[in-house]
This record gives structure tokens, sequence and C-alpha cells, in this order.
């Protein structure tokens, strides 16, 4: 591991260690760069994980303040958590369920299939598929996708059994246990699955890709990485030149320290980021970095979701084993016969006693939520997850008056959903429901969406400098050592789980800032 | 013997009538199993009177017949813990519950099981229905007693994880084909 000064300039600064900023350091270190990672939270090692929902939940949350507004069910129930993602070395990535899917042709133009639609900022990627093909091979092979690379796919548990049954006798065809970045079998020095049953909370074996054993400890090899957890970082400075060239950031101590910068990339996850861009607003950026466009914070999105569950007369026991290893992809076209543009994918889910009490209904009392509850070994359930609309109106904004720990505004975040996002919810509560009544389910229970766990788009890629944040490598539109390195740059959101589409991003942004510190573009 | 019950958690609890009876000598609010099995001593913070009503409330709010009361005395416990660290809070219980009884004219604790579901279906709107349920909906799916009667069993990993222990173990639906659900032993 690396010790860069503060006052050395040459290094790539990079903020927020998930998915997006993980990746991105290593792929750095490893073509020689020299990069420093600050990362908000601590770094656990999976030792420290626990396998309890609400404990785990206090270790590996981002629970710093946050608030809500706009007409979702979220703000209602959760008002000070819309999203559920995690404040630690490896990010979301801790977290996540492993579904990696590649985001398909036709989602990387949503304006010219999809057409204009009114109450959207519908926009086409600056990039396609076939640019992205490359990166989605190298990503699958460094996260051992199953069902790529000849890894075999993993074994179904008793959730995946009942959507199995009940999709087929519907007449589904692409059923199958899913293209997972958790280990079927030992690889990358990784054991296989134990279908431990909490794969959202870090997974204890470690079959799961996360930054935190992957990435990290491989960029640290290299002796290019200075990795410096709890490190909050508050500013970015520019120099006179409009370059970005410091960041700010309170250590472990609570002492604020500032580190120079060559380029500074931000992988802070949807919220956070658009907030830091915001929050580094200076005479010459009045209105925040790289926000000439107005675009910063703006197009909030976080996929079209919600949950099916259903009771049977027999037991399942589905929340033993791989939390989403079984997926139904027959919805996830586009096929605006059903009343809605973009496709949903239909995935398998279930929680524990705790998160179900919490989550099945959120507010619900009395004796029929109790008798669901009682019928919670006899449960199977799934989560539906599709493309939802970007808007201008739902964005992240910086709080009037409340503040965090450290007397910044906390961020808000507002939105609502768009009729398409409500067509598509109801299209596919009634098909989820349809697949469980076709395995002889004796109840369905259409649940909201949780707290956000996709949180896309905020500092969205467009071609035109006018319409979003920056370019289709990341790089800022108006700052060229600026980068967005996570889900922010999405310009839309697709139906699938994000996290492939981020690493295969970070893995081209890399070759691209190389090329361009190579060149002294940066 | 407040020396050999202070310091009680809520894994914690009385569990002899002698000892129960010895609380209730010192003069703090207990709950009580009605057979004196079990009892629960509590701060003192909330009246006896406020803290049997919200027992009952709990059971309202989440009925499982498979749980005896010492599972929704623990919420009280927890209720209880909470409001000794927030004098507001133990004020909003207190008349909260002086509103549930307030709302037939008749003590809501005498109230039949019907009535009672909807004094506090009239309630629920207001800071103290929520502060009970919210807490309630933690504390009491929260616990790993009560998650063996859900057949919930919780964390596998010091046992190996479920992929030996049942994970698949489903039998009455066909198995899928290899193909959508290739072996556990990772060759395919």
């Amino acid at each position: 591991m690396a010790r860069i000064d503060l006052n050395d300039d040459g290094a790539v600064v990079i903020i927020g260690s998930g998915a997006g900023g993980g990746t991105l350091a290593n792929e750095l270190c490893q073509k020689g760069i020299k990069t420093v990672l600050l990362e908000a939270g601590k770094r656990h090692t999976i030792d420290e994980f626990v396998n309890d929902e609400w404990a785990s939940f206090s270790q590996l949350a981002w629970l710093d303040m946050r608030t809500t507004s706009g007409s979702w069910r979220v703000s209602k129930d959760f008002e000070n958590l819309p999203a559920w993602i995690v404040k630690s070395v490896g990010g979301s990535t801790v977290h996540w369920a492993g579904a990696s899917l590649r985001l398909q042709e036709h989602e990387f133009k949503a304006r010219t299939t999809y057409g204009e639609i009114d109450g959207a900022n519908l926009l086409d990627w600056p990039l396609t598929l076939q640019d992205l093909e490359p990166y989605y091979a190298r990503a699958e092979n460094k996260m051992g996708v199953t069902r790529t690379n000849g890894i075999p796919g993993l074994p179904g548990n008793n959730n995946f059994k009942v959507m199995y049954a009940g999709a087929t006798r519907l007449g589904y065809k692409e059923v199958h246990t899913g293209r997972m970045a958790i280990n079927s079998r030992p690889r990358d020095g990784r054991p296989a699955c134990m279908q431990l049953g909490f794969c959202f909370q870090g997974c204890k074996s470690g079959a799961k890709w996360s930054t935190l054993y992957t990435e990290i400890p491989k960029a640290e090899a290299t002796g290019h990485l200075d990795m410096r957890p709890q490190s909050h970082v508050i500013r970015i400075e520019h120099d006179q030149a409009g370059k970005a060239s410091a960041v700010v950031y309170v250590d472990q101590n609570g002492n604020r320290q500032r580190q120079k910068a060559r380029a500074v990339a931000v992988a802070g996850n949807s919220i956070e980021t658009p907030r830091l861009l915001l929050l580094s607003e200076s005479q010459q950026f009045p209105d925040g970095l790289a926000n000439a466009s107005g675009q910063v914070g703006r197009n909030y999105m976080r996929h079209m979701t919600g949950s099916v569950y259903a009771t049977f007369d027999k037991p399942v026991n589905a929340y033993r084993g791989t939390t989403m290893a079984g997926i139904i992809s027959d919805e996830s076209g586009n096929n605006p016969d059903r009343g809605f543009v973009g496709g949903y994918e239909m995935e398998t889910l279930f929680l524990g006693v705790p998160f179900m009490a919490a989550f099945l209904d959120p507010g619900a009392w009395g004796a029929e939520f109790a008798a669901d509850m009682d019928a919670y070994d006899h449960m199977a359930g799934m989560w539906l997850v599709g493309e939802d609309m970007p808007r201008e109106s739902n964005r992240i904004t910086l709080h009037d008056s409340a503040k965090d720990q450290y007397g910044l505004p906390v961020p808000n975040v507002h939105f609502d959903d768009h009729p398409n996002d409500i067509a598509m919810r109801s299209h596919a509560y009634k098909q989820g429901a349809a697949v469980y009544d076709a395995a002889g389910a004796l109840k369905t229970i259409e649940t909201p969406p949780y707290p956000s766990t996709h949180n896309l788009g905020t500092c969205r890629m467009s071609a035109k400098a006018s319409d979003g944040v920056c370019n289709g490598f990341g790089q800022s539109h108006d700052i060229a050592n600026l980068f967005i390195s996570d889900g922010s740059q999405f310009t839309t959101g697709g139906a699938e789980n994000p996290t492939l589409t981020i690493v295969a991003l970070a893995i081209r942004q890399a070759e691209y800032i190389a090329q361009q510190m190579q060149e002294r573009a940066i | 013997m407040r020396r050999s019950t202070e310091g009680l958690n809520r894994r914690q609890f009385l569990q002899s009538s002698t000892t129960a009876a010895g609380a209730v000598a010192f003069g703090l609010p207990i709950i009580m199993a009605p057979d004196k099995s079990w009892a629960l001593e509590l701060s003192g913070t909330l009246d006896q009177h406020t803290a049997d009503s919200l027992l009952v409330m709990a059971r309202q709010l989440y009925p499982h017949r498979t749980l005896n009361d010492m599972y929704y005395g623990r919420v009280v416990e927890a209720l209880d813990r909470a409001a000794k660290a927030d004098r507001d809070l133990a004020q909003l219980l207190t008349e909260g519950v002086r509103k549930l009884d307030t709302a037939k004219h008749v003590r809501f604790m005498d109230l039949s099981p019907g009535y009672q579901v909807e004094v506090l279906e009239s309630l629920q709107e207001e800071p103290f229905f929520d502060k009970v349920r919210s807490t309630q909906v933690v504390a009491l799916y929260n616990d790993d007693l009560v998650w063996r009667h859900f057949g919930y069993e919780g964390p596998s990993f010091r046992y190996g994880g479920y992929i030996n222990r049942g994970f698949d173990d489903l039998s009455w639906l066909p198995n899928p084909p290899p193909e959508a659900s290739p072996p556990k032993d990772g060759k395919a």
C-alpha cells in the first residue's frame, strides 16, 4: 500500500469505494497510476459481518441524516431513509445481492426507442451496447458471473423452486438461477457459496464479489493505492483555471484534511455524488461543480420496484440460501402493448423475520398482518425491478435548514412515480401474483418498494453538454479532470440491476483516464 | 432483592413467582404471567396501569396466538426503557393510555377485543400509536425466541450455511431441470 502525500498533486483521487470507485481504483493501479481512495465508512473484515438483519443494518447502512419529499410511499413510511445503501469500504457491493445483468441494446437508446413521453426527460446514452460489450465481458470475468466464462449457475433454493414451477406453468421460458457474481465453485481465491441466506448483510463466506475483498486488496498489492477509510469528503476544490485541484475531507479523528489531486473521480452513489458537487459551489461555479446544464441532482431514478409475496399450504422456508439466485426475464423487453414502455425482471428475494415484519406492508398492524407473518415459513417471494422514467423534478437537493454532523446541508430526495412506472408496477404485481397462483398460492401480497437500493441518474451522461453532466466516459462536460464513476452516470435506468454496468463503465473509464493522462489532456 | 434484579436485560426475566413477588413487594411495576411463572420488572418510569394497558395494546397490534404474553411483555419493557431515557416519551405513553381509556368511557383493558381494535383504529394517526407500533414491530420480531415460532432459523454460518441444511428441500413441487438449477457441487 502506498502513502501519498497530501500535497502530492500527481494522484487520481477517488471518492467512494463501491462498485464504481473500488473498481476504478484497481484498474488505475494496475496501470501504474497513483491513486488515493477516500471512503466515508470503516473498513470491516468478513469476520465482522453479522448475520442478523437489524444488527447488520446498524453496522453497515448509510445512516447520515437525509430527508424525503414527494408522493412515493417511502417518504411516508421511512421519511429519513430514502435509500438502503452502505457506508463501509466496499460500499454497496458489501450489501448487494449479486445479480449481474447486461443492459439491452434498446435500453441505451431509450429516447429513440420509447419516443417522446410526457413528463419524462428521456435521452439516448452517448454510447451503445457495442461500445460497452468488451467491458461487460471483462467485468463478468473479473466478478466471476455465473453462466458466463464457463461458470455454472448456482443451485436453486426453495424460493426458486416455487418461482420456477409457477413461471413455467404460466408459460414463461427464460427462468433460471440467474447470472450472479457469487461463486458456484471456488474461483479467484474465494470459496463457493454456502447458501447462507444473508447476502444483504455482507457475505461471510466471501463467495459474493465485493470490492472490499477483491478490487481493493488487489489494488493495494500494486503499491499504487493509498486507501483511506473513515474519510468523509465534504468539498471538491478547483484552481483558477477551473480544474479540480484538491479534495477536502474529515478524517477518522475529526480533523479536516486537504488532498491535492491531478484528477478527481466521484463515486459516492447517486445521492451523495450530486450532493457533493452541489456542496462544492464557488464563485466561479455558483450552482455547484459540473452543473452548467442545471442537471446535477436531477433525473433521479430508483427503478420501478415492488415485491410479491405468496403463502402456500405447505412449507417453503424461502429464507434459506442465496437471496437473489432466481430470475424470470420474459417481461424484460420493450413491448408497449402491455400499456407501458420498457420492461422488468422478476427475481427471487426473501427477508428474515425482522425485516419481513418491517417491510412486508410498512405501517400495517392487526389480525390480517399477523396472520401473514404466521405463514412466514410457508411463504415465497420475488422482487420486481424495471426501468423507471427519468424526470427532471425527481431530484437530490440541499436541504434549506437540516444539517449533518459536519454542519453541511443534508440531501433531500424528492420522488414521484411517473404514470409509466405505475402502469409497469401494476402489470408486474399481476404477473408476479399469477406466477404464484400457478404454483398453488393461497394468497398473494403486493409489497410496496423498499427504500431505494438502485440509485441512478443524478449526474447523467449526455452527448450534448446542455442535456447532462458528463460525457460517455463519465468525464464532466465542464471540468475535464472531474469524473463521475458510479450509477449517477446512467442516462436511463434499463430494467437490469445496475452493478455490472457500473463495473463495466469503471473499467472503460480507467482506460480513458490513463489515456488522457498520457496525452497530458488532464 | 433489588440488587439481584438490577441490570436485567430483555433476554432475562424472573423465573420464579417468589422472585416476582419480591419485586412487587419492592413496589416497582412488573409484567407477570397469569400463572406467575415469569415476570418482567420495569424501571418505574411507567406506572403499573400504563404498562398493563400497553401490554394489551401490543397484543392487539400484532396478535399471534402462538406467542404468549412474555414476548409482548418485552415490547413493554422496550418502551419502558426508552421512556426512562426520554421524559417526553414517558408523557406521550402515559397520556396515550389515558386516551385509550377515555375513547369509549370504559377502561381499555376492560373492553372486549373487538372494541379494543376499534379504539386503536380511531387513534392510529396519533404519534402515541405510531411510537408504540414502530417500537413493537422491531422489538417483537427481532427476538430469536420469537423467530422459532415463525419457523425462521436465522444465522447459519456457524453450521456451514444452509447448503447441507435444507436450502432446497422443498419436495411438493417438481424439481427444476439442471439447466435452470444446476447441482450444488458446482459441476454443471
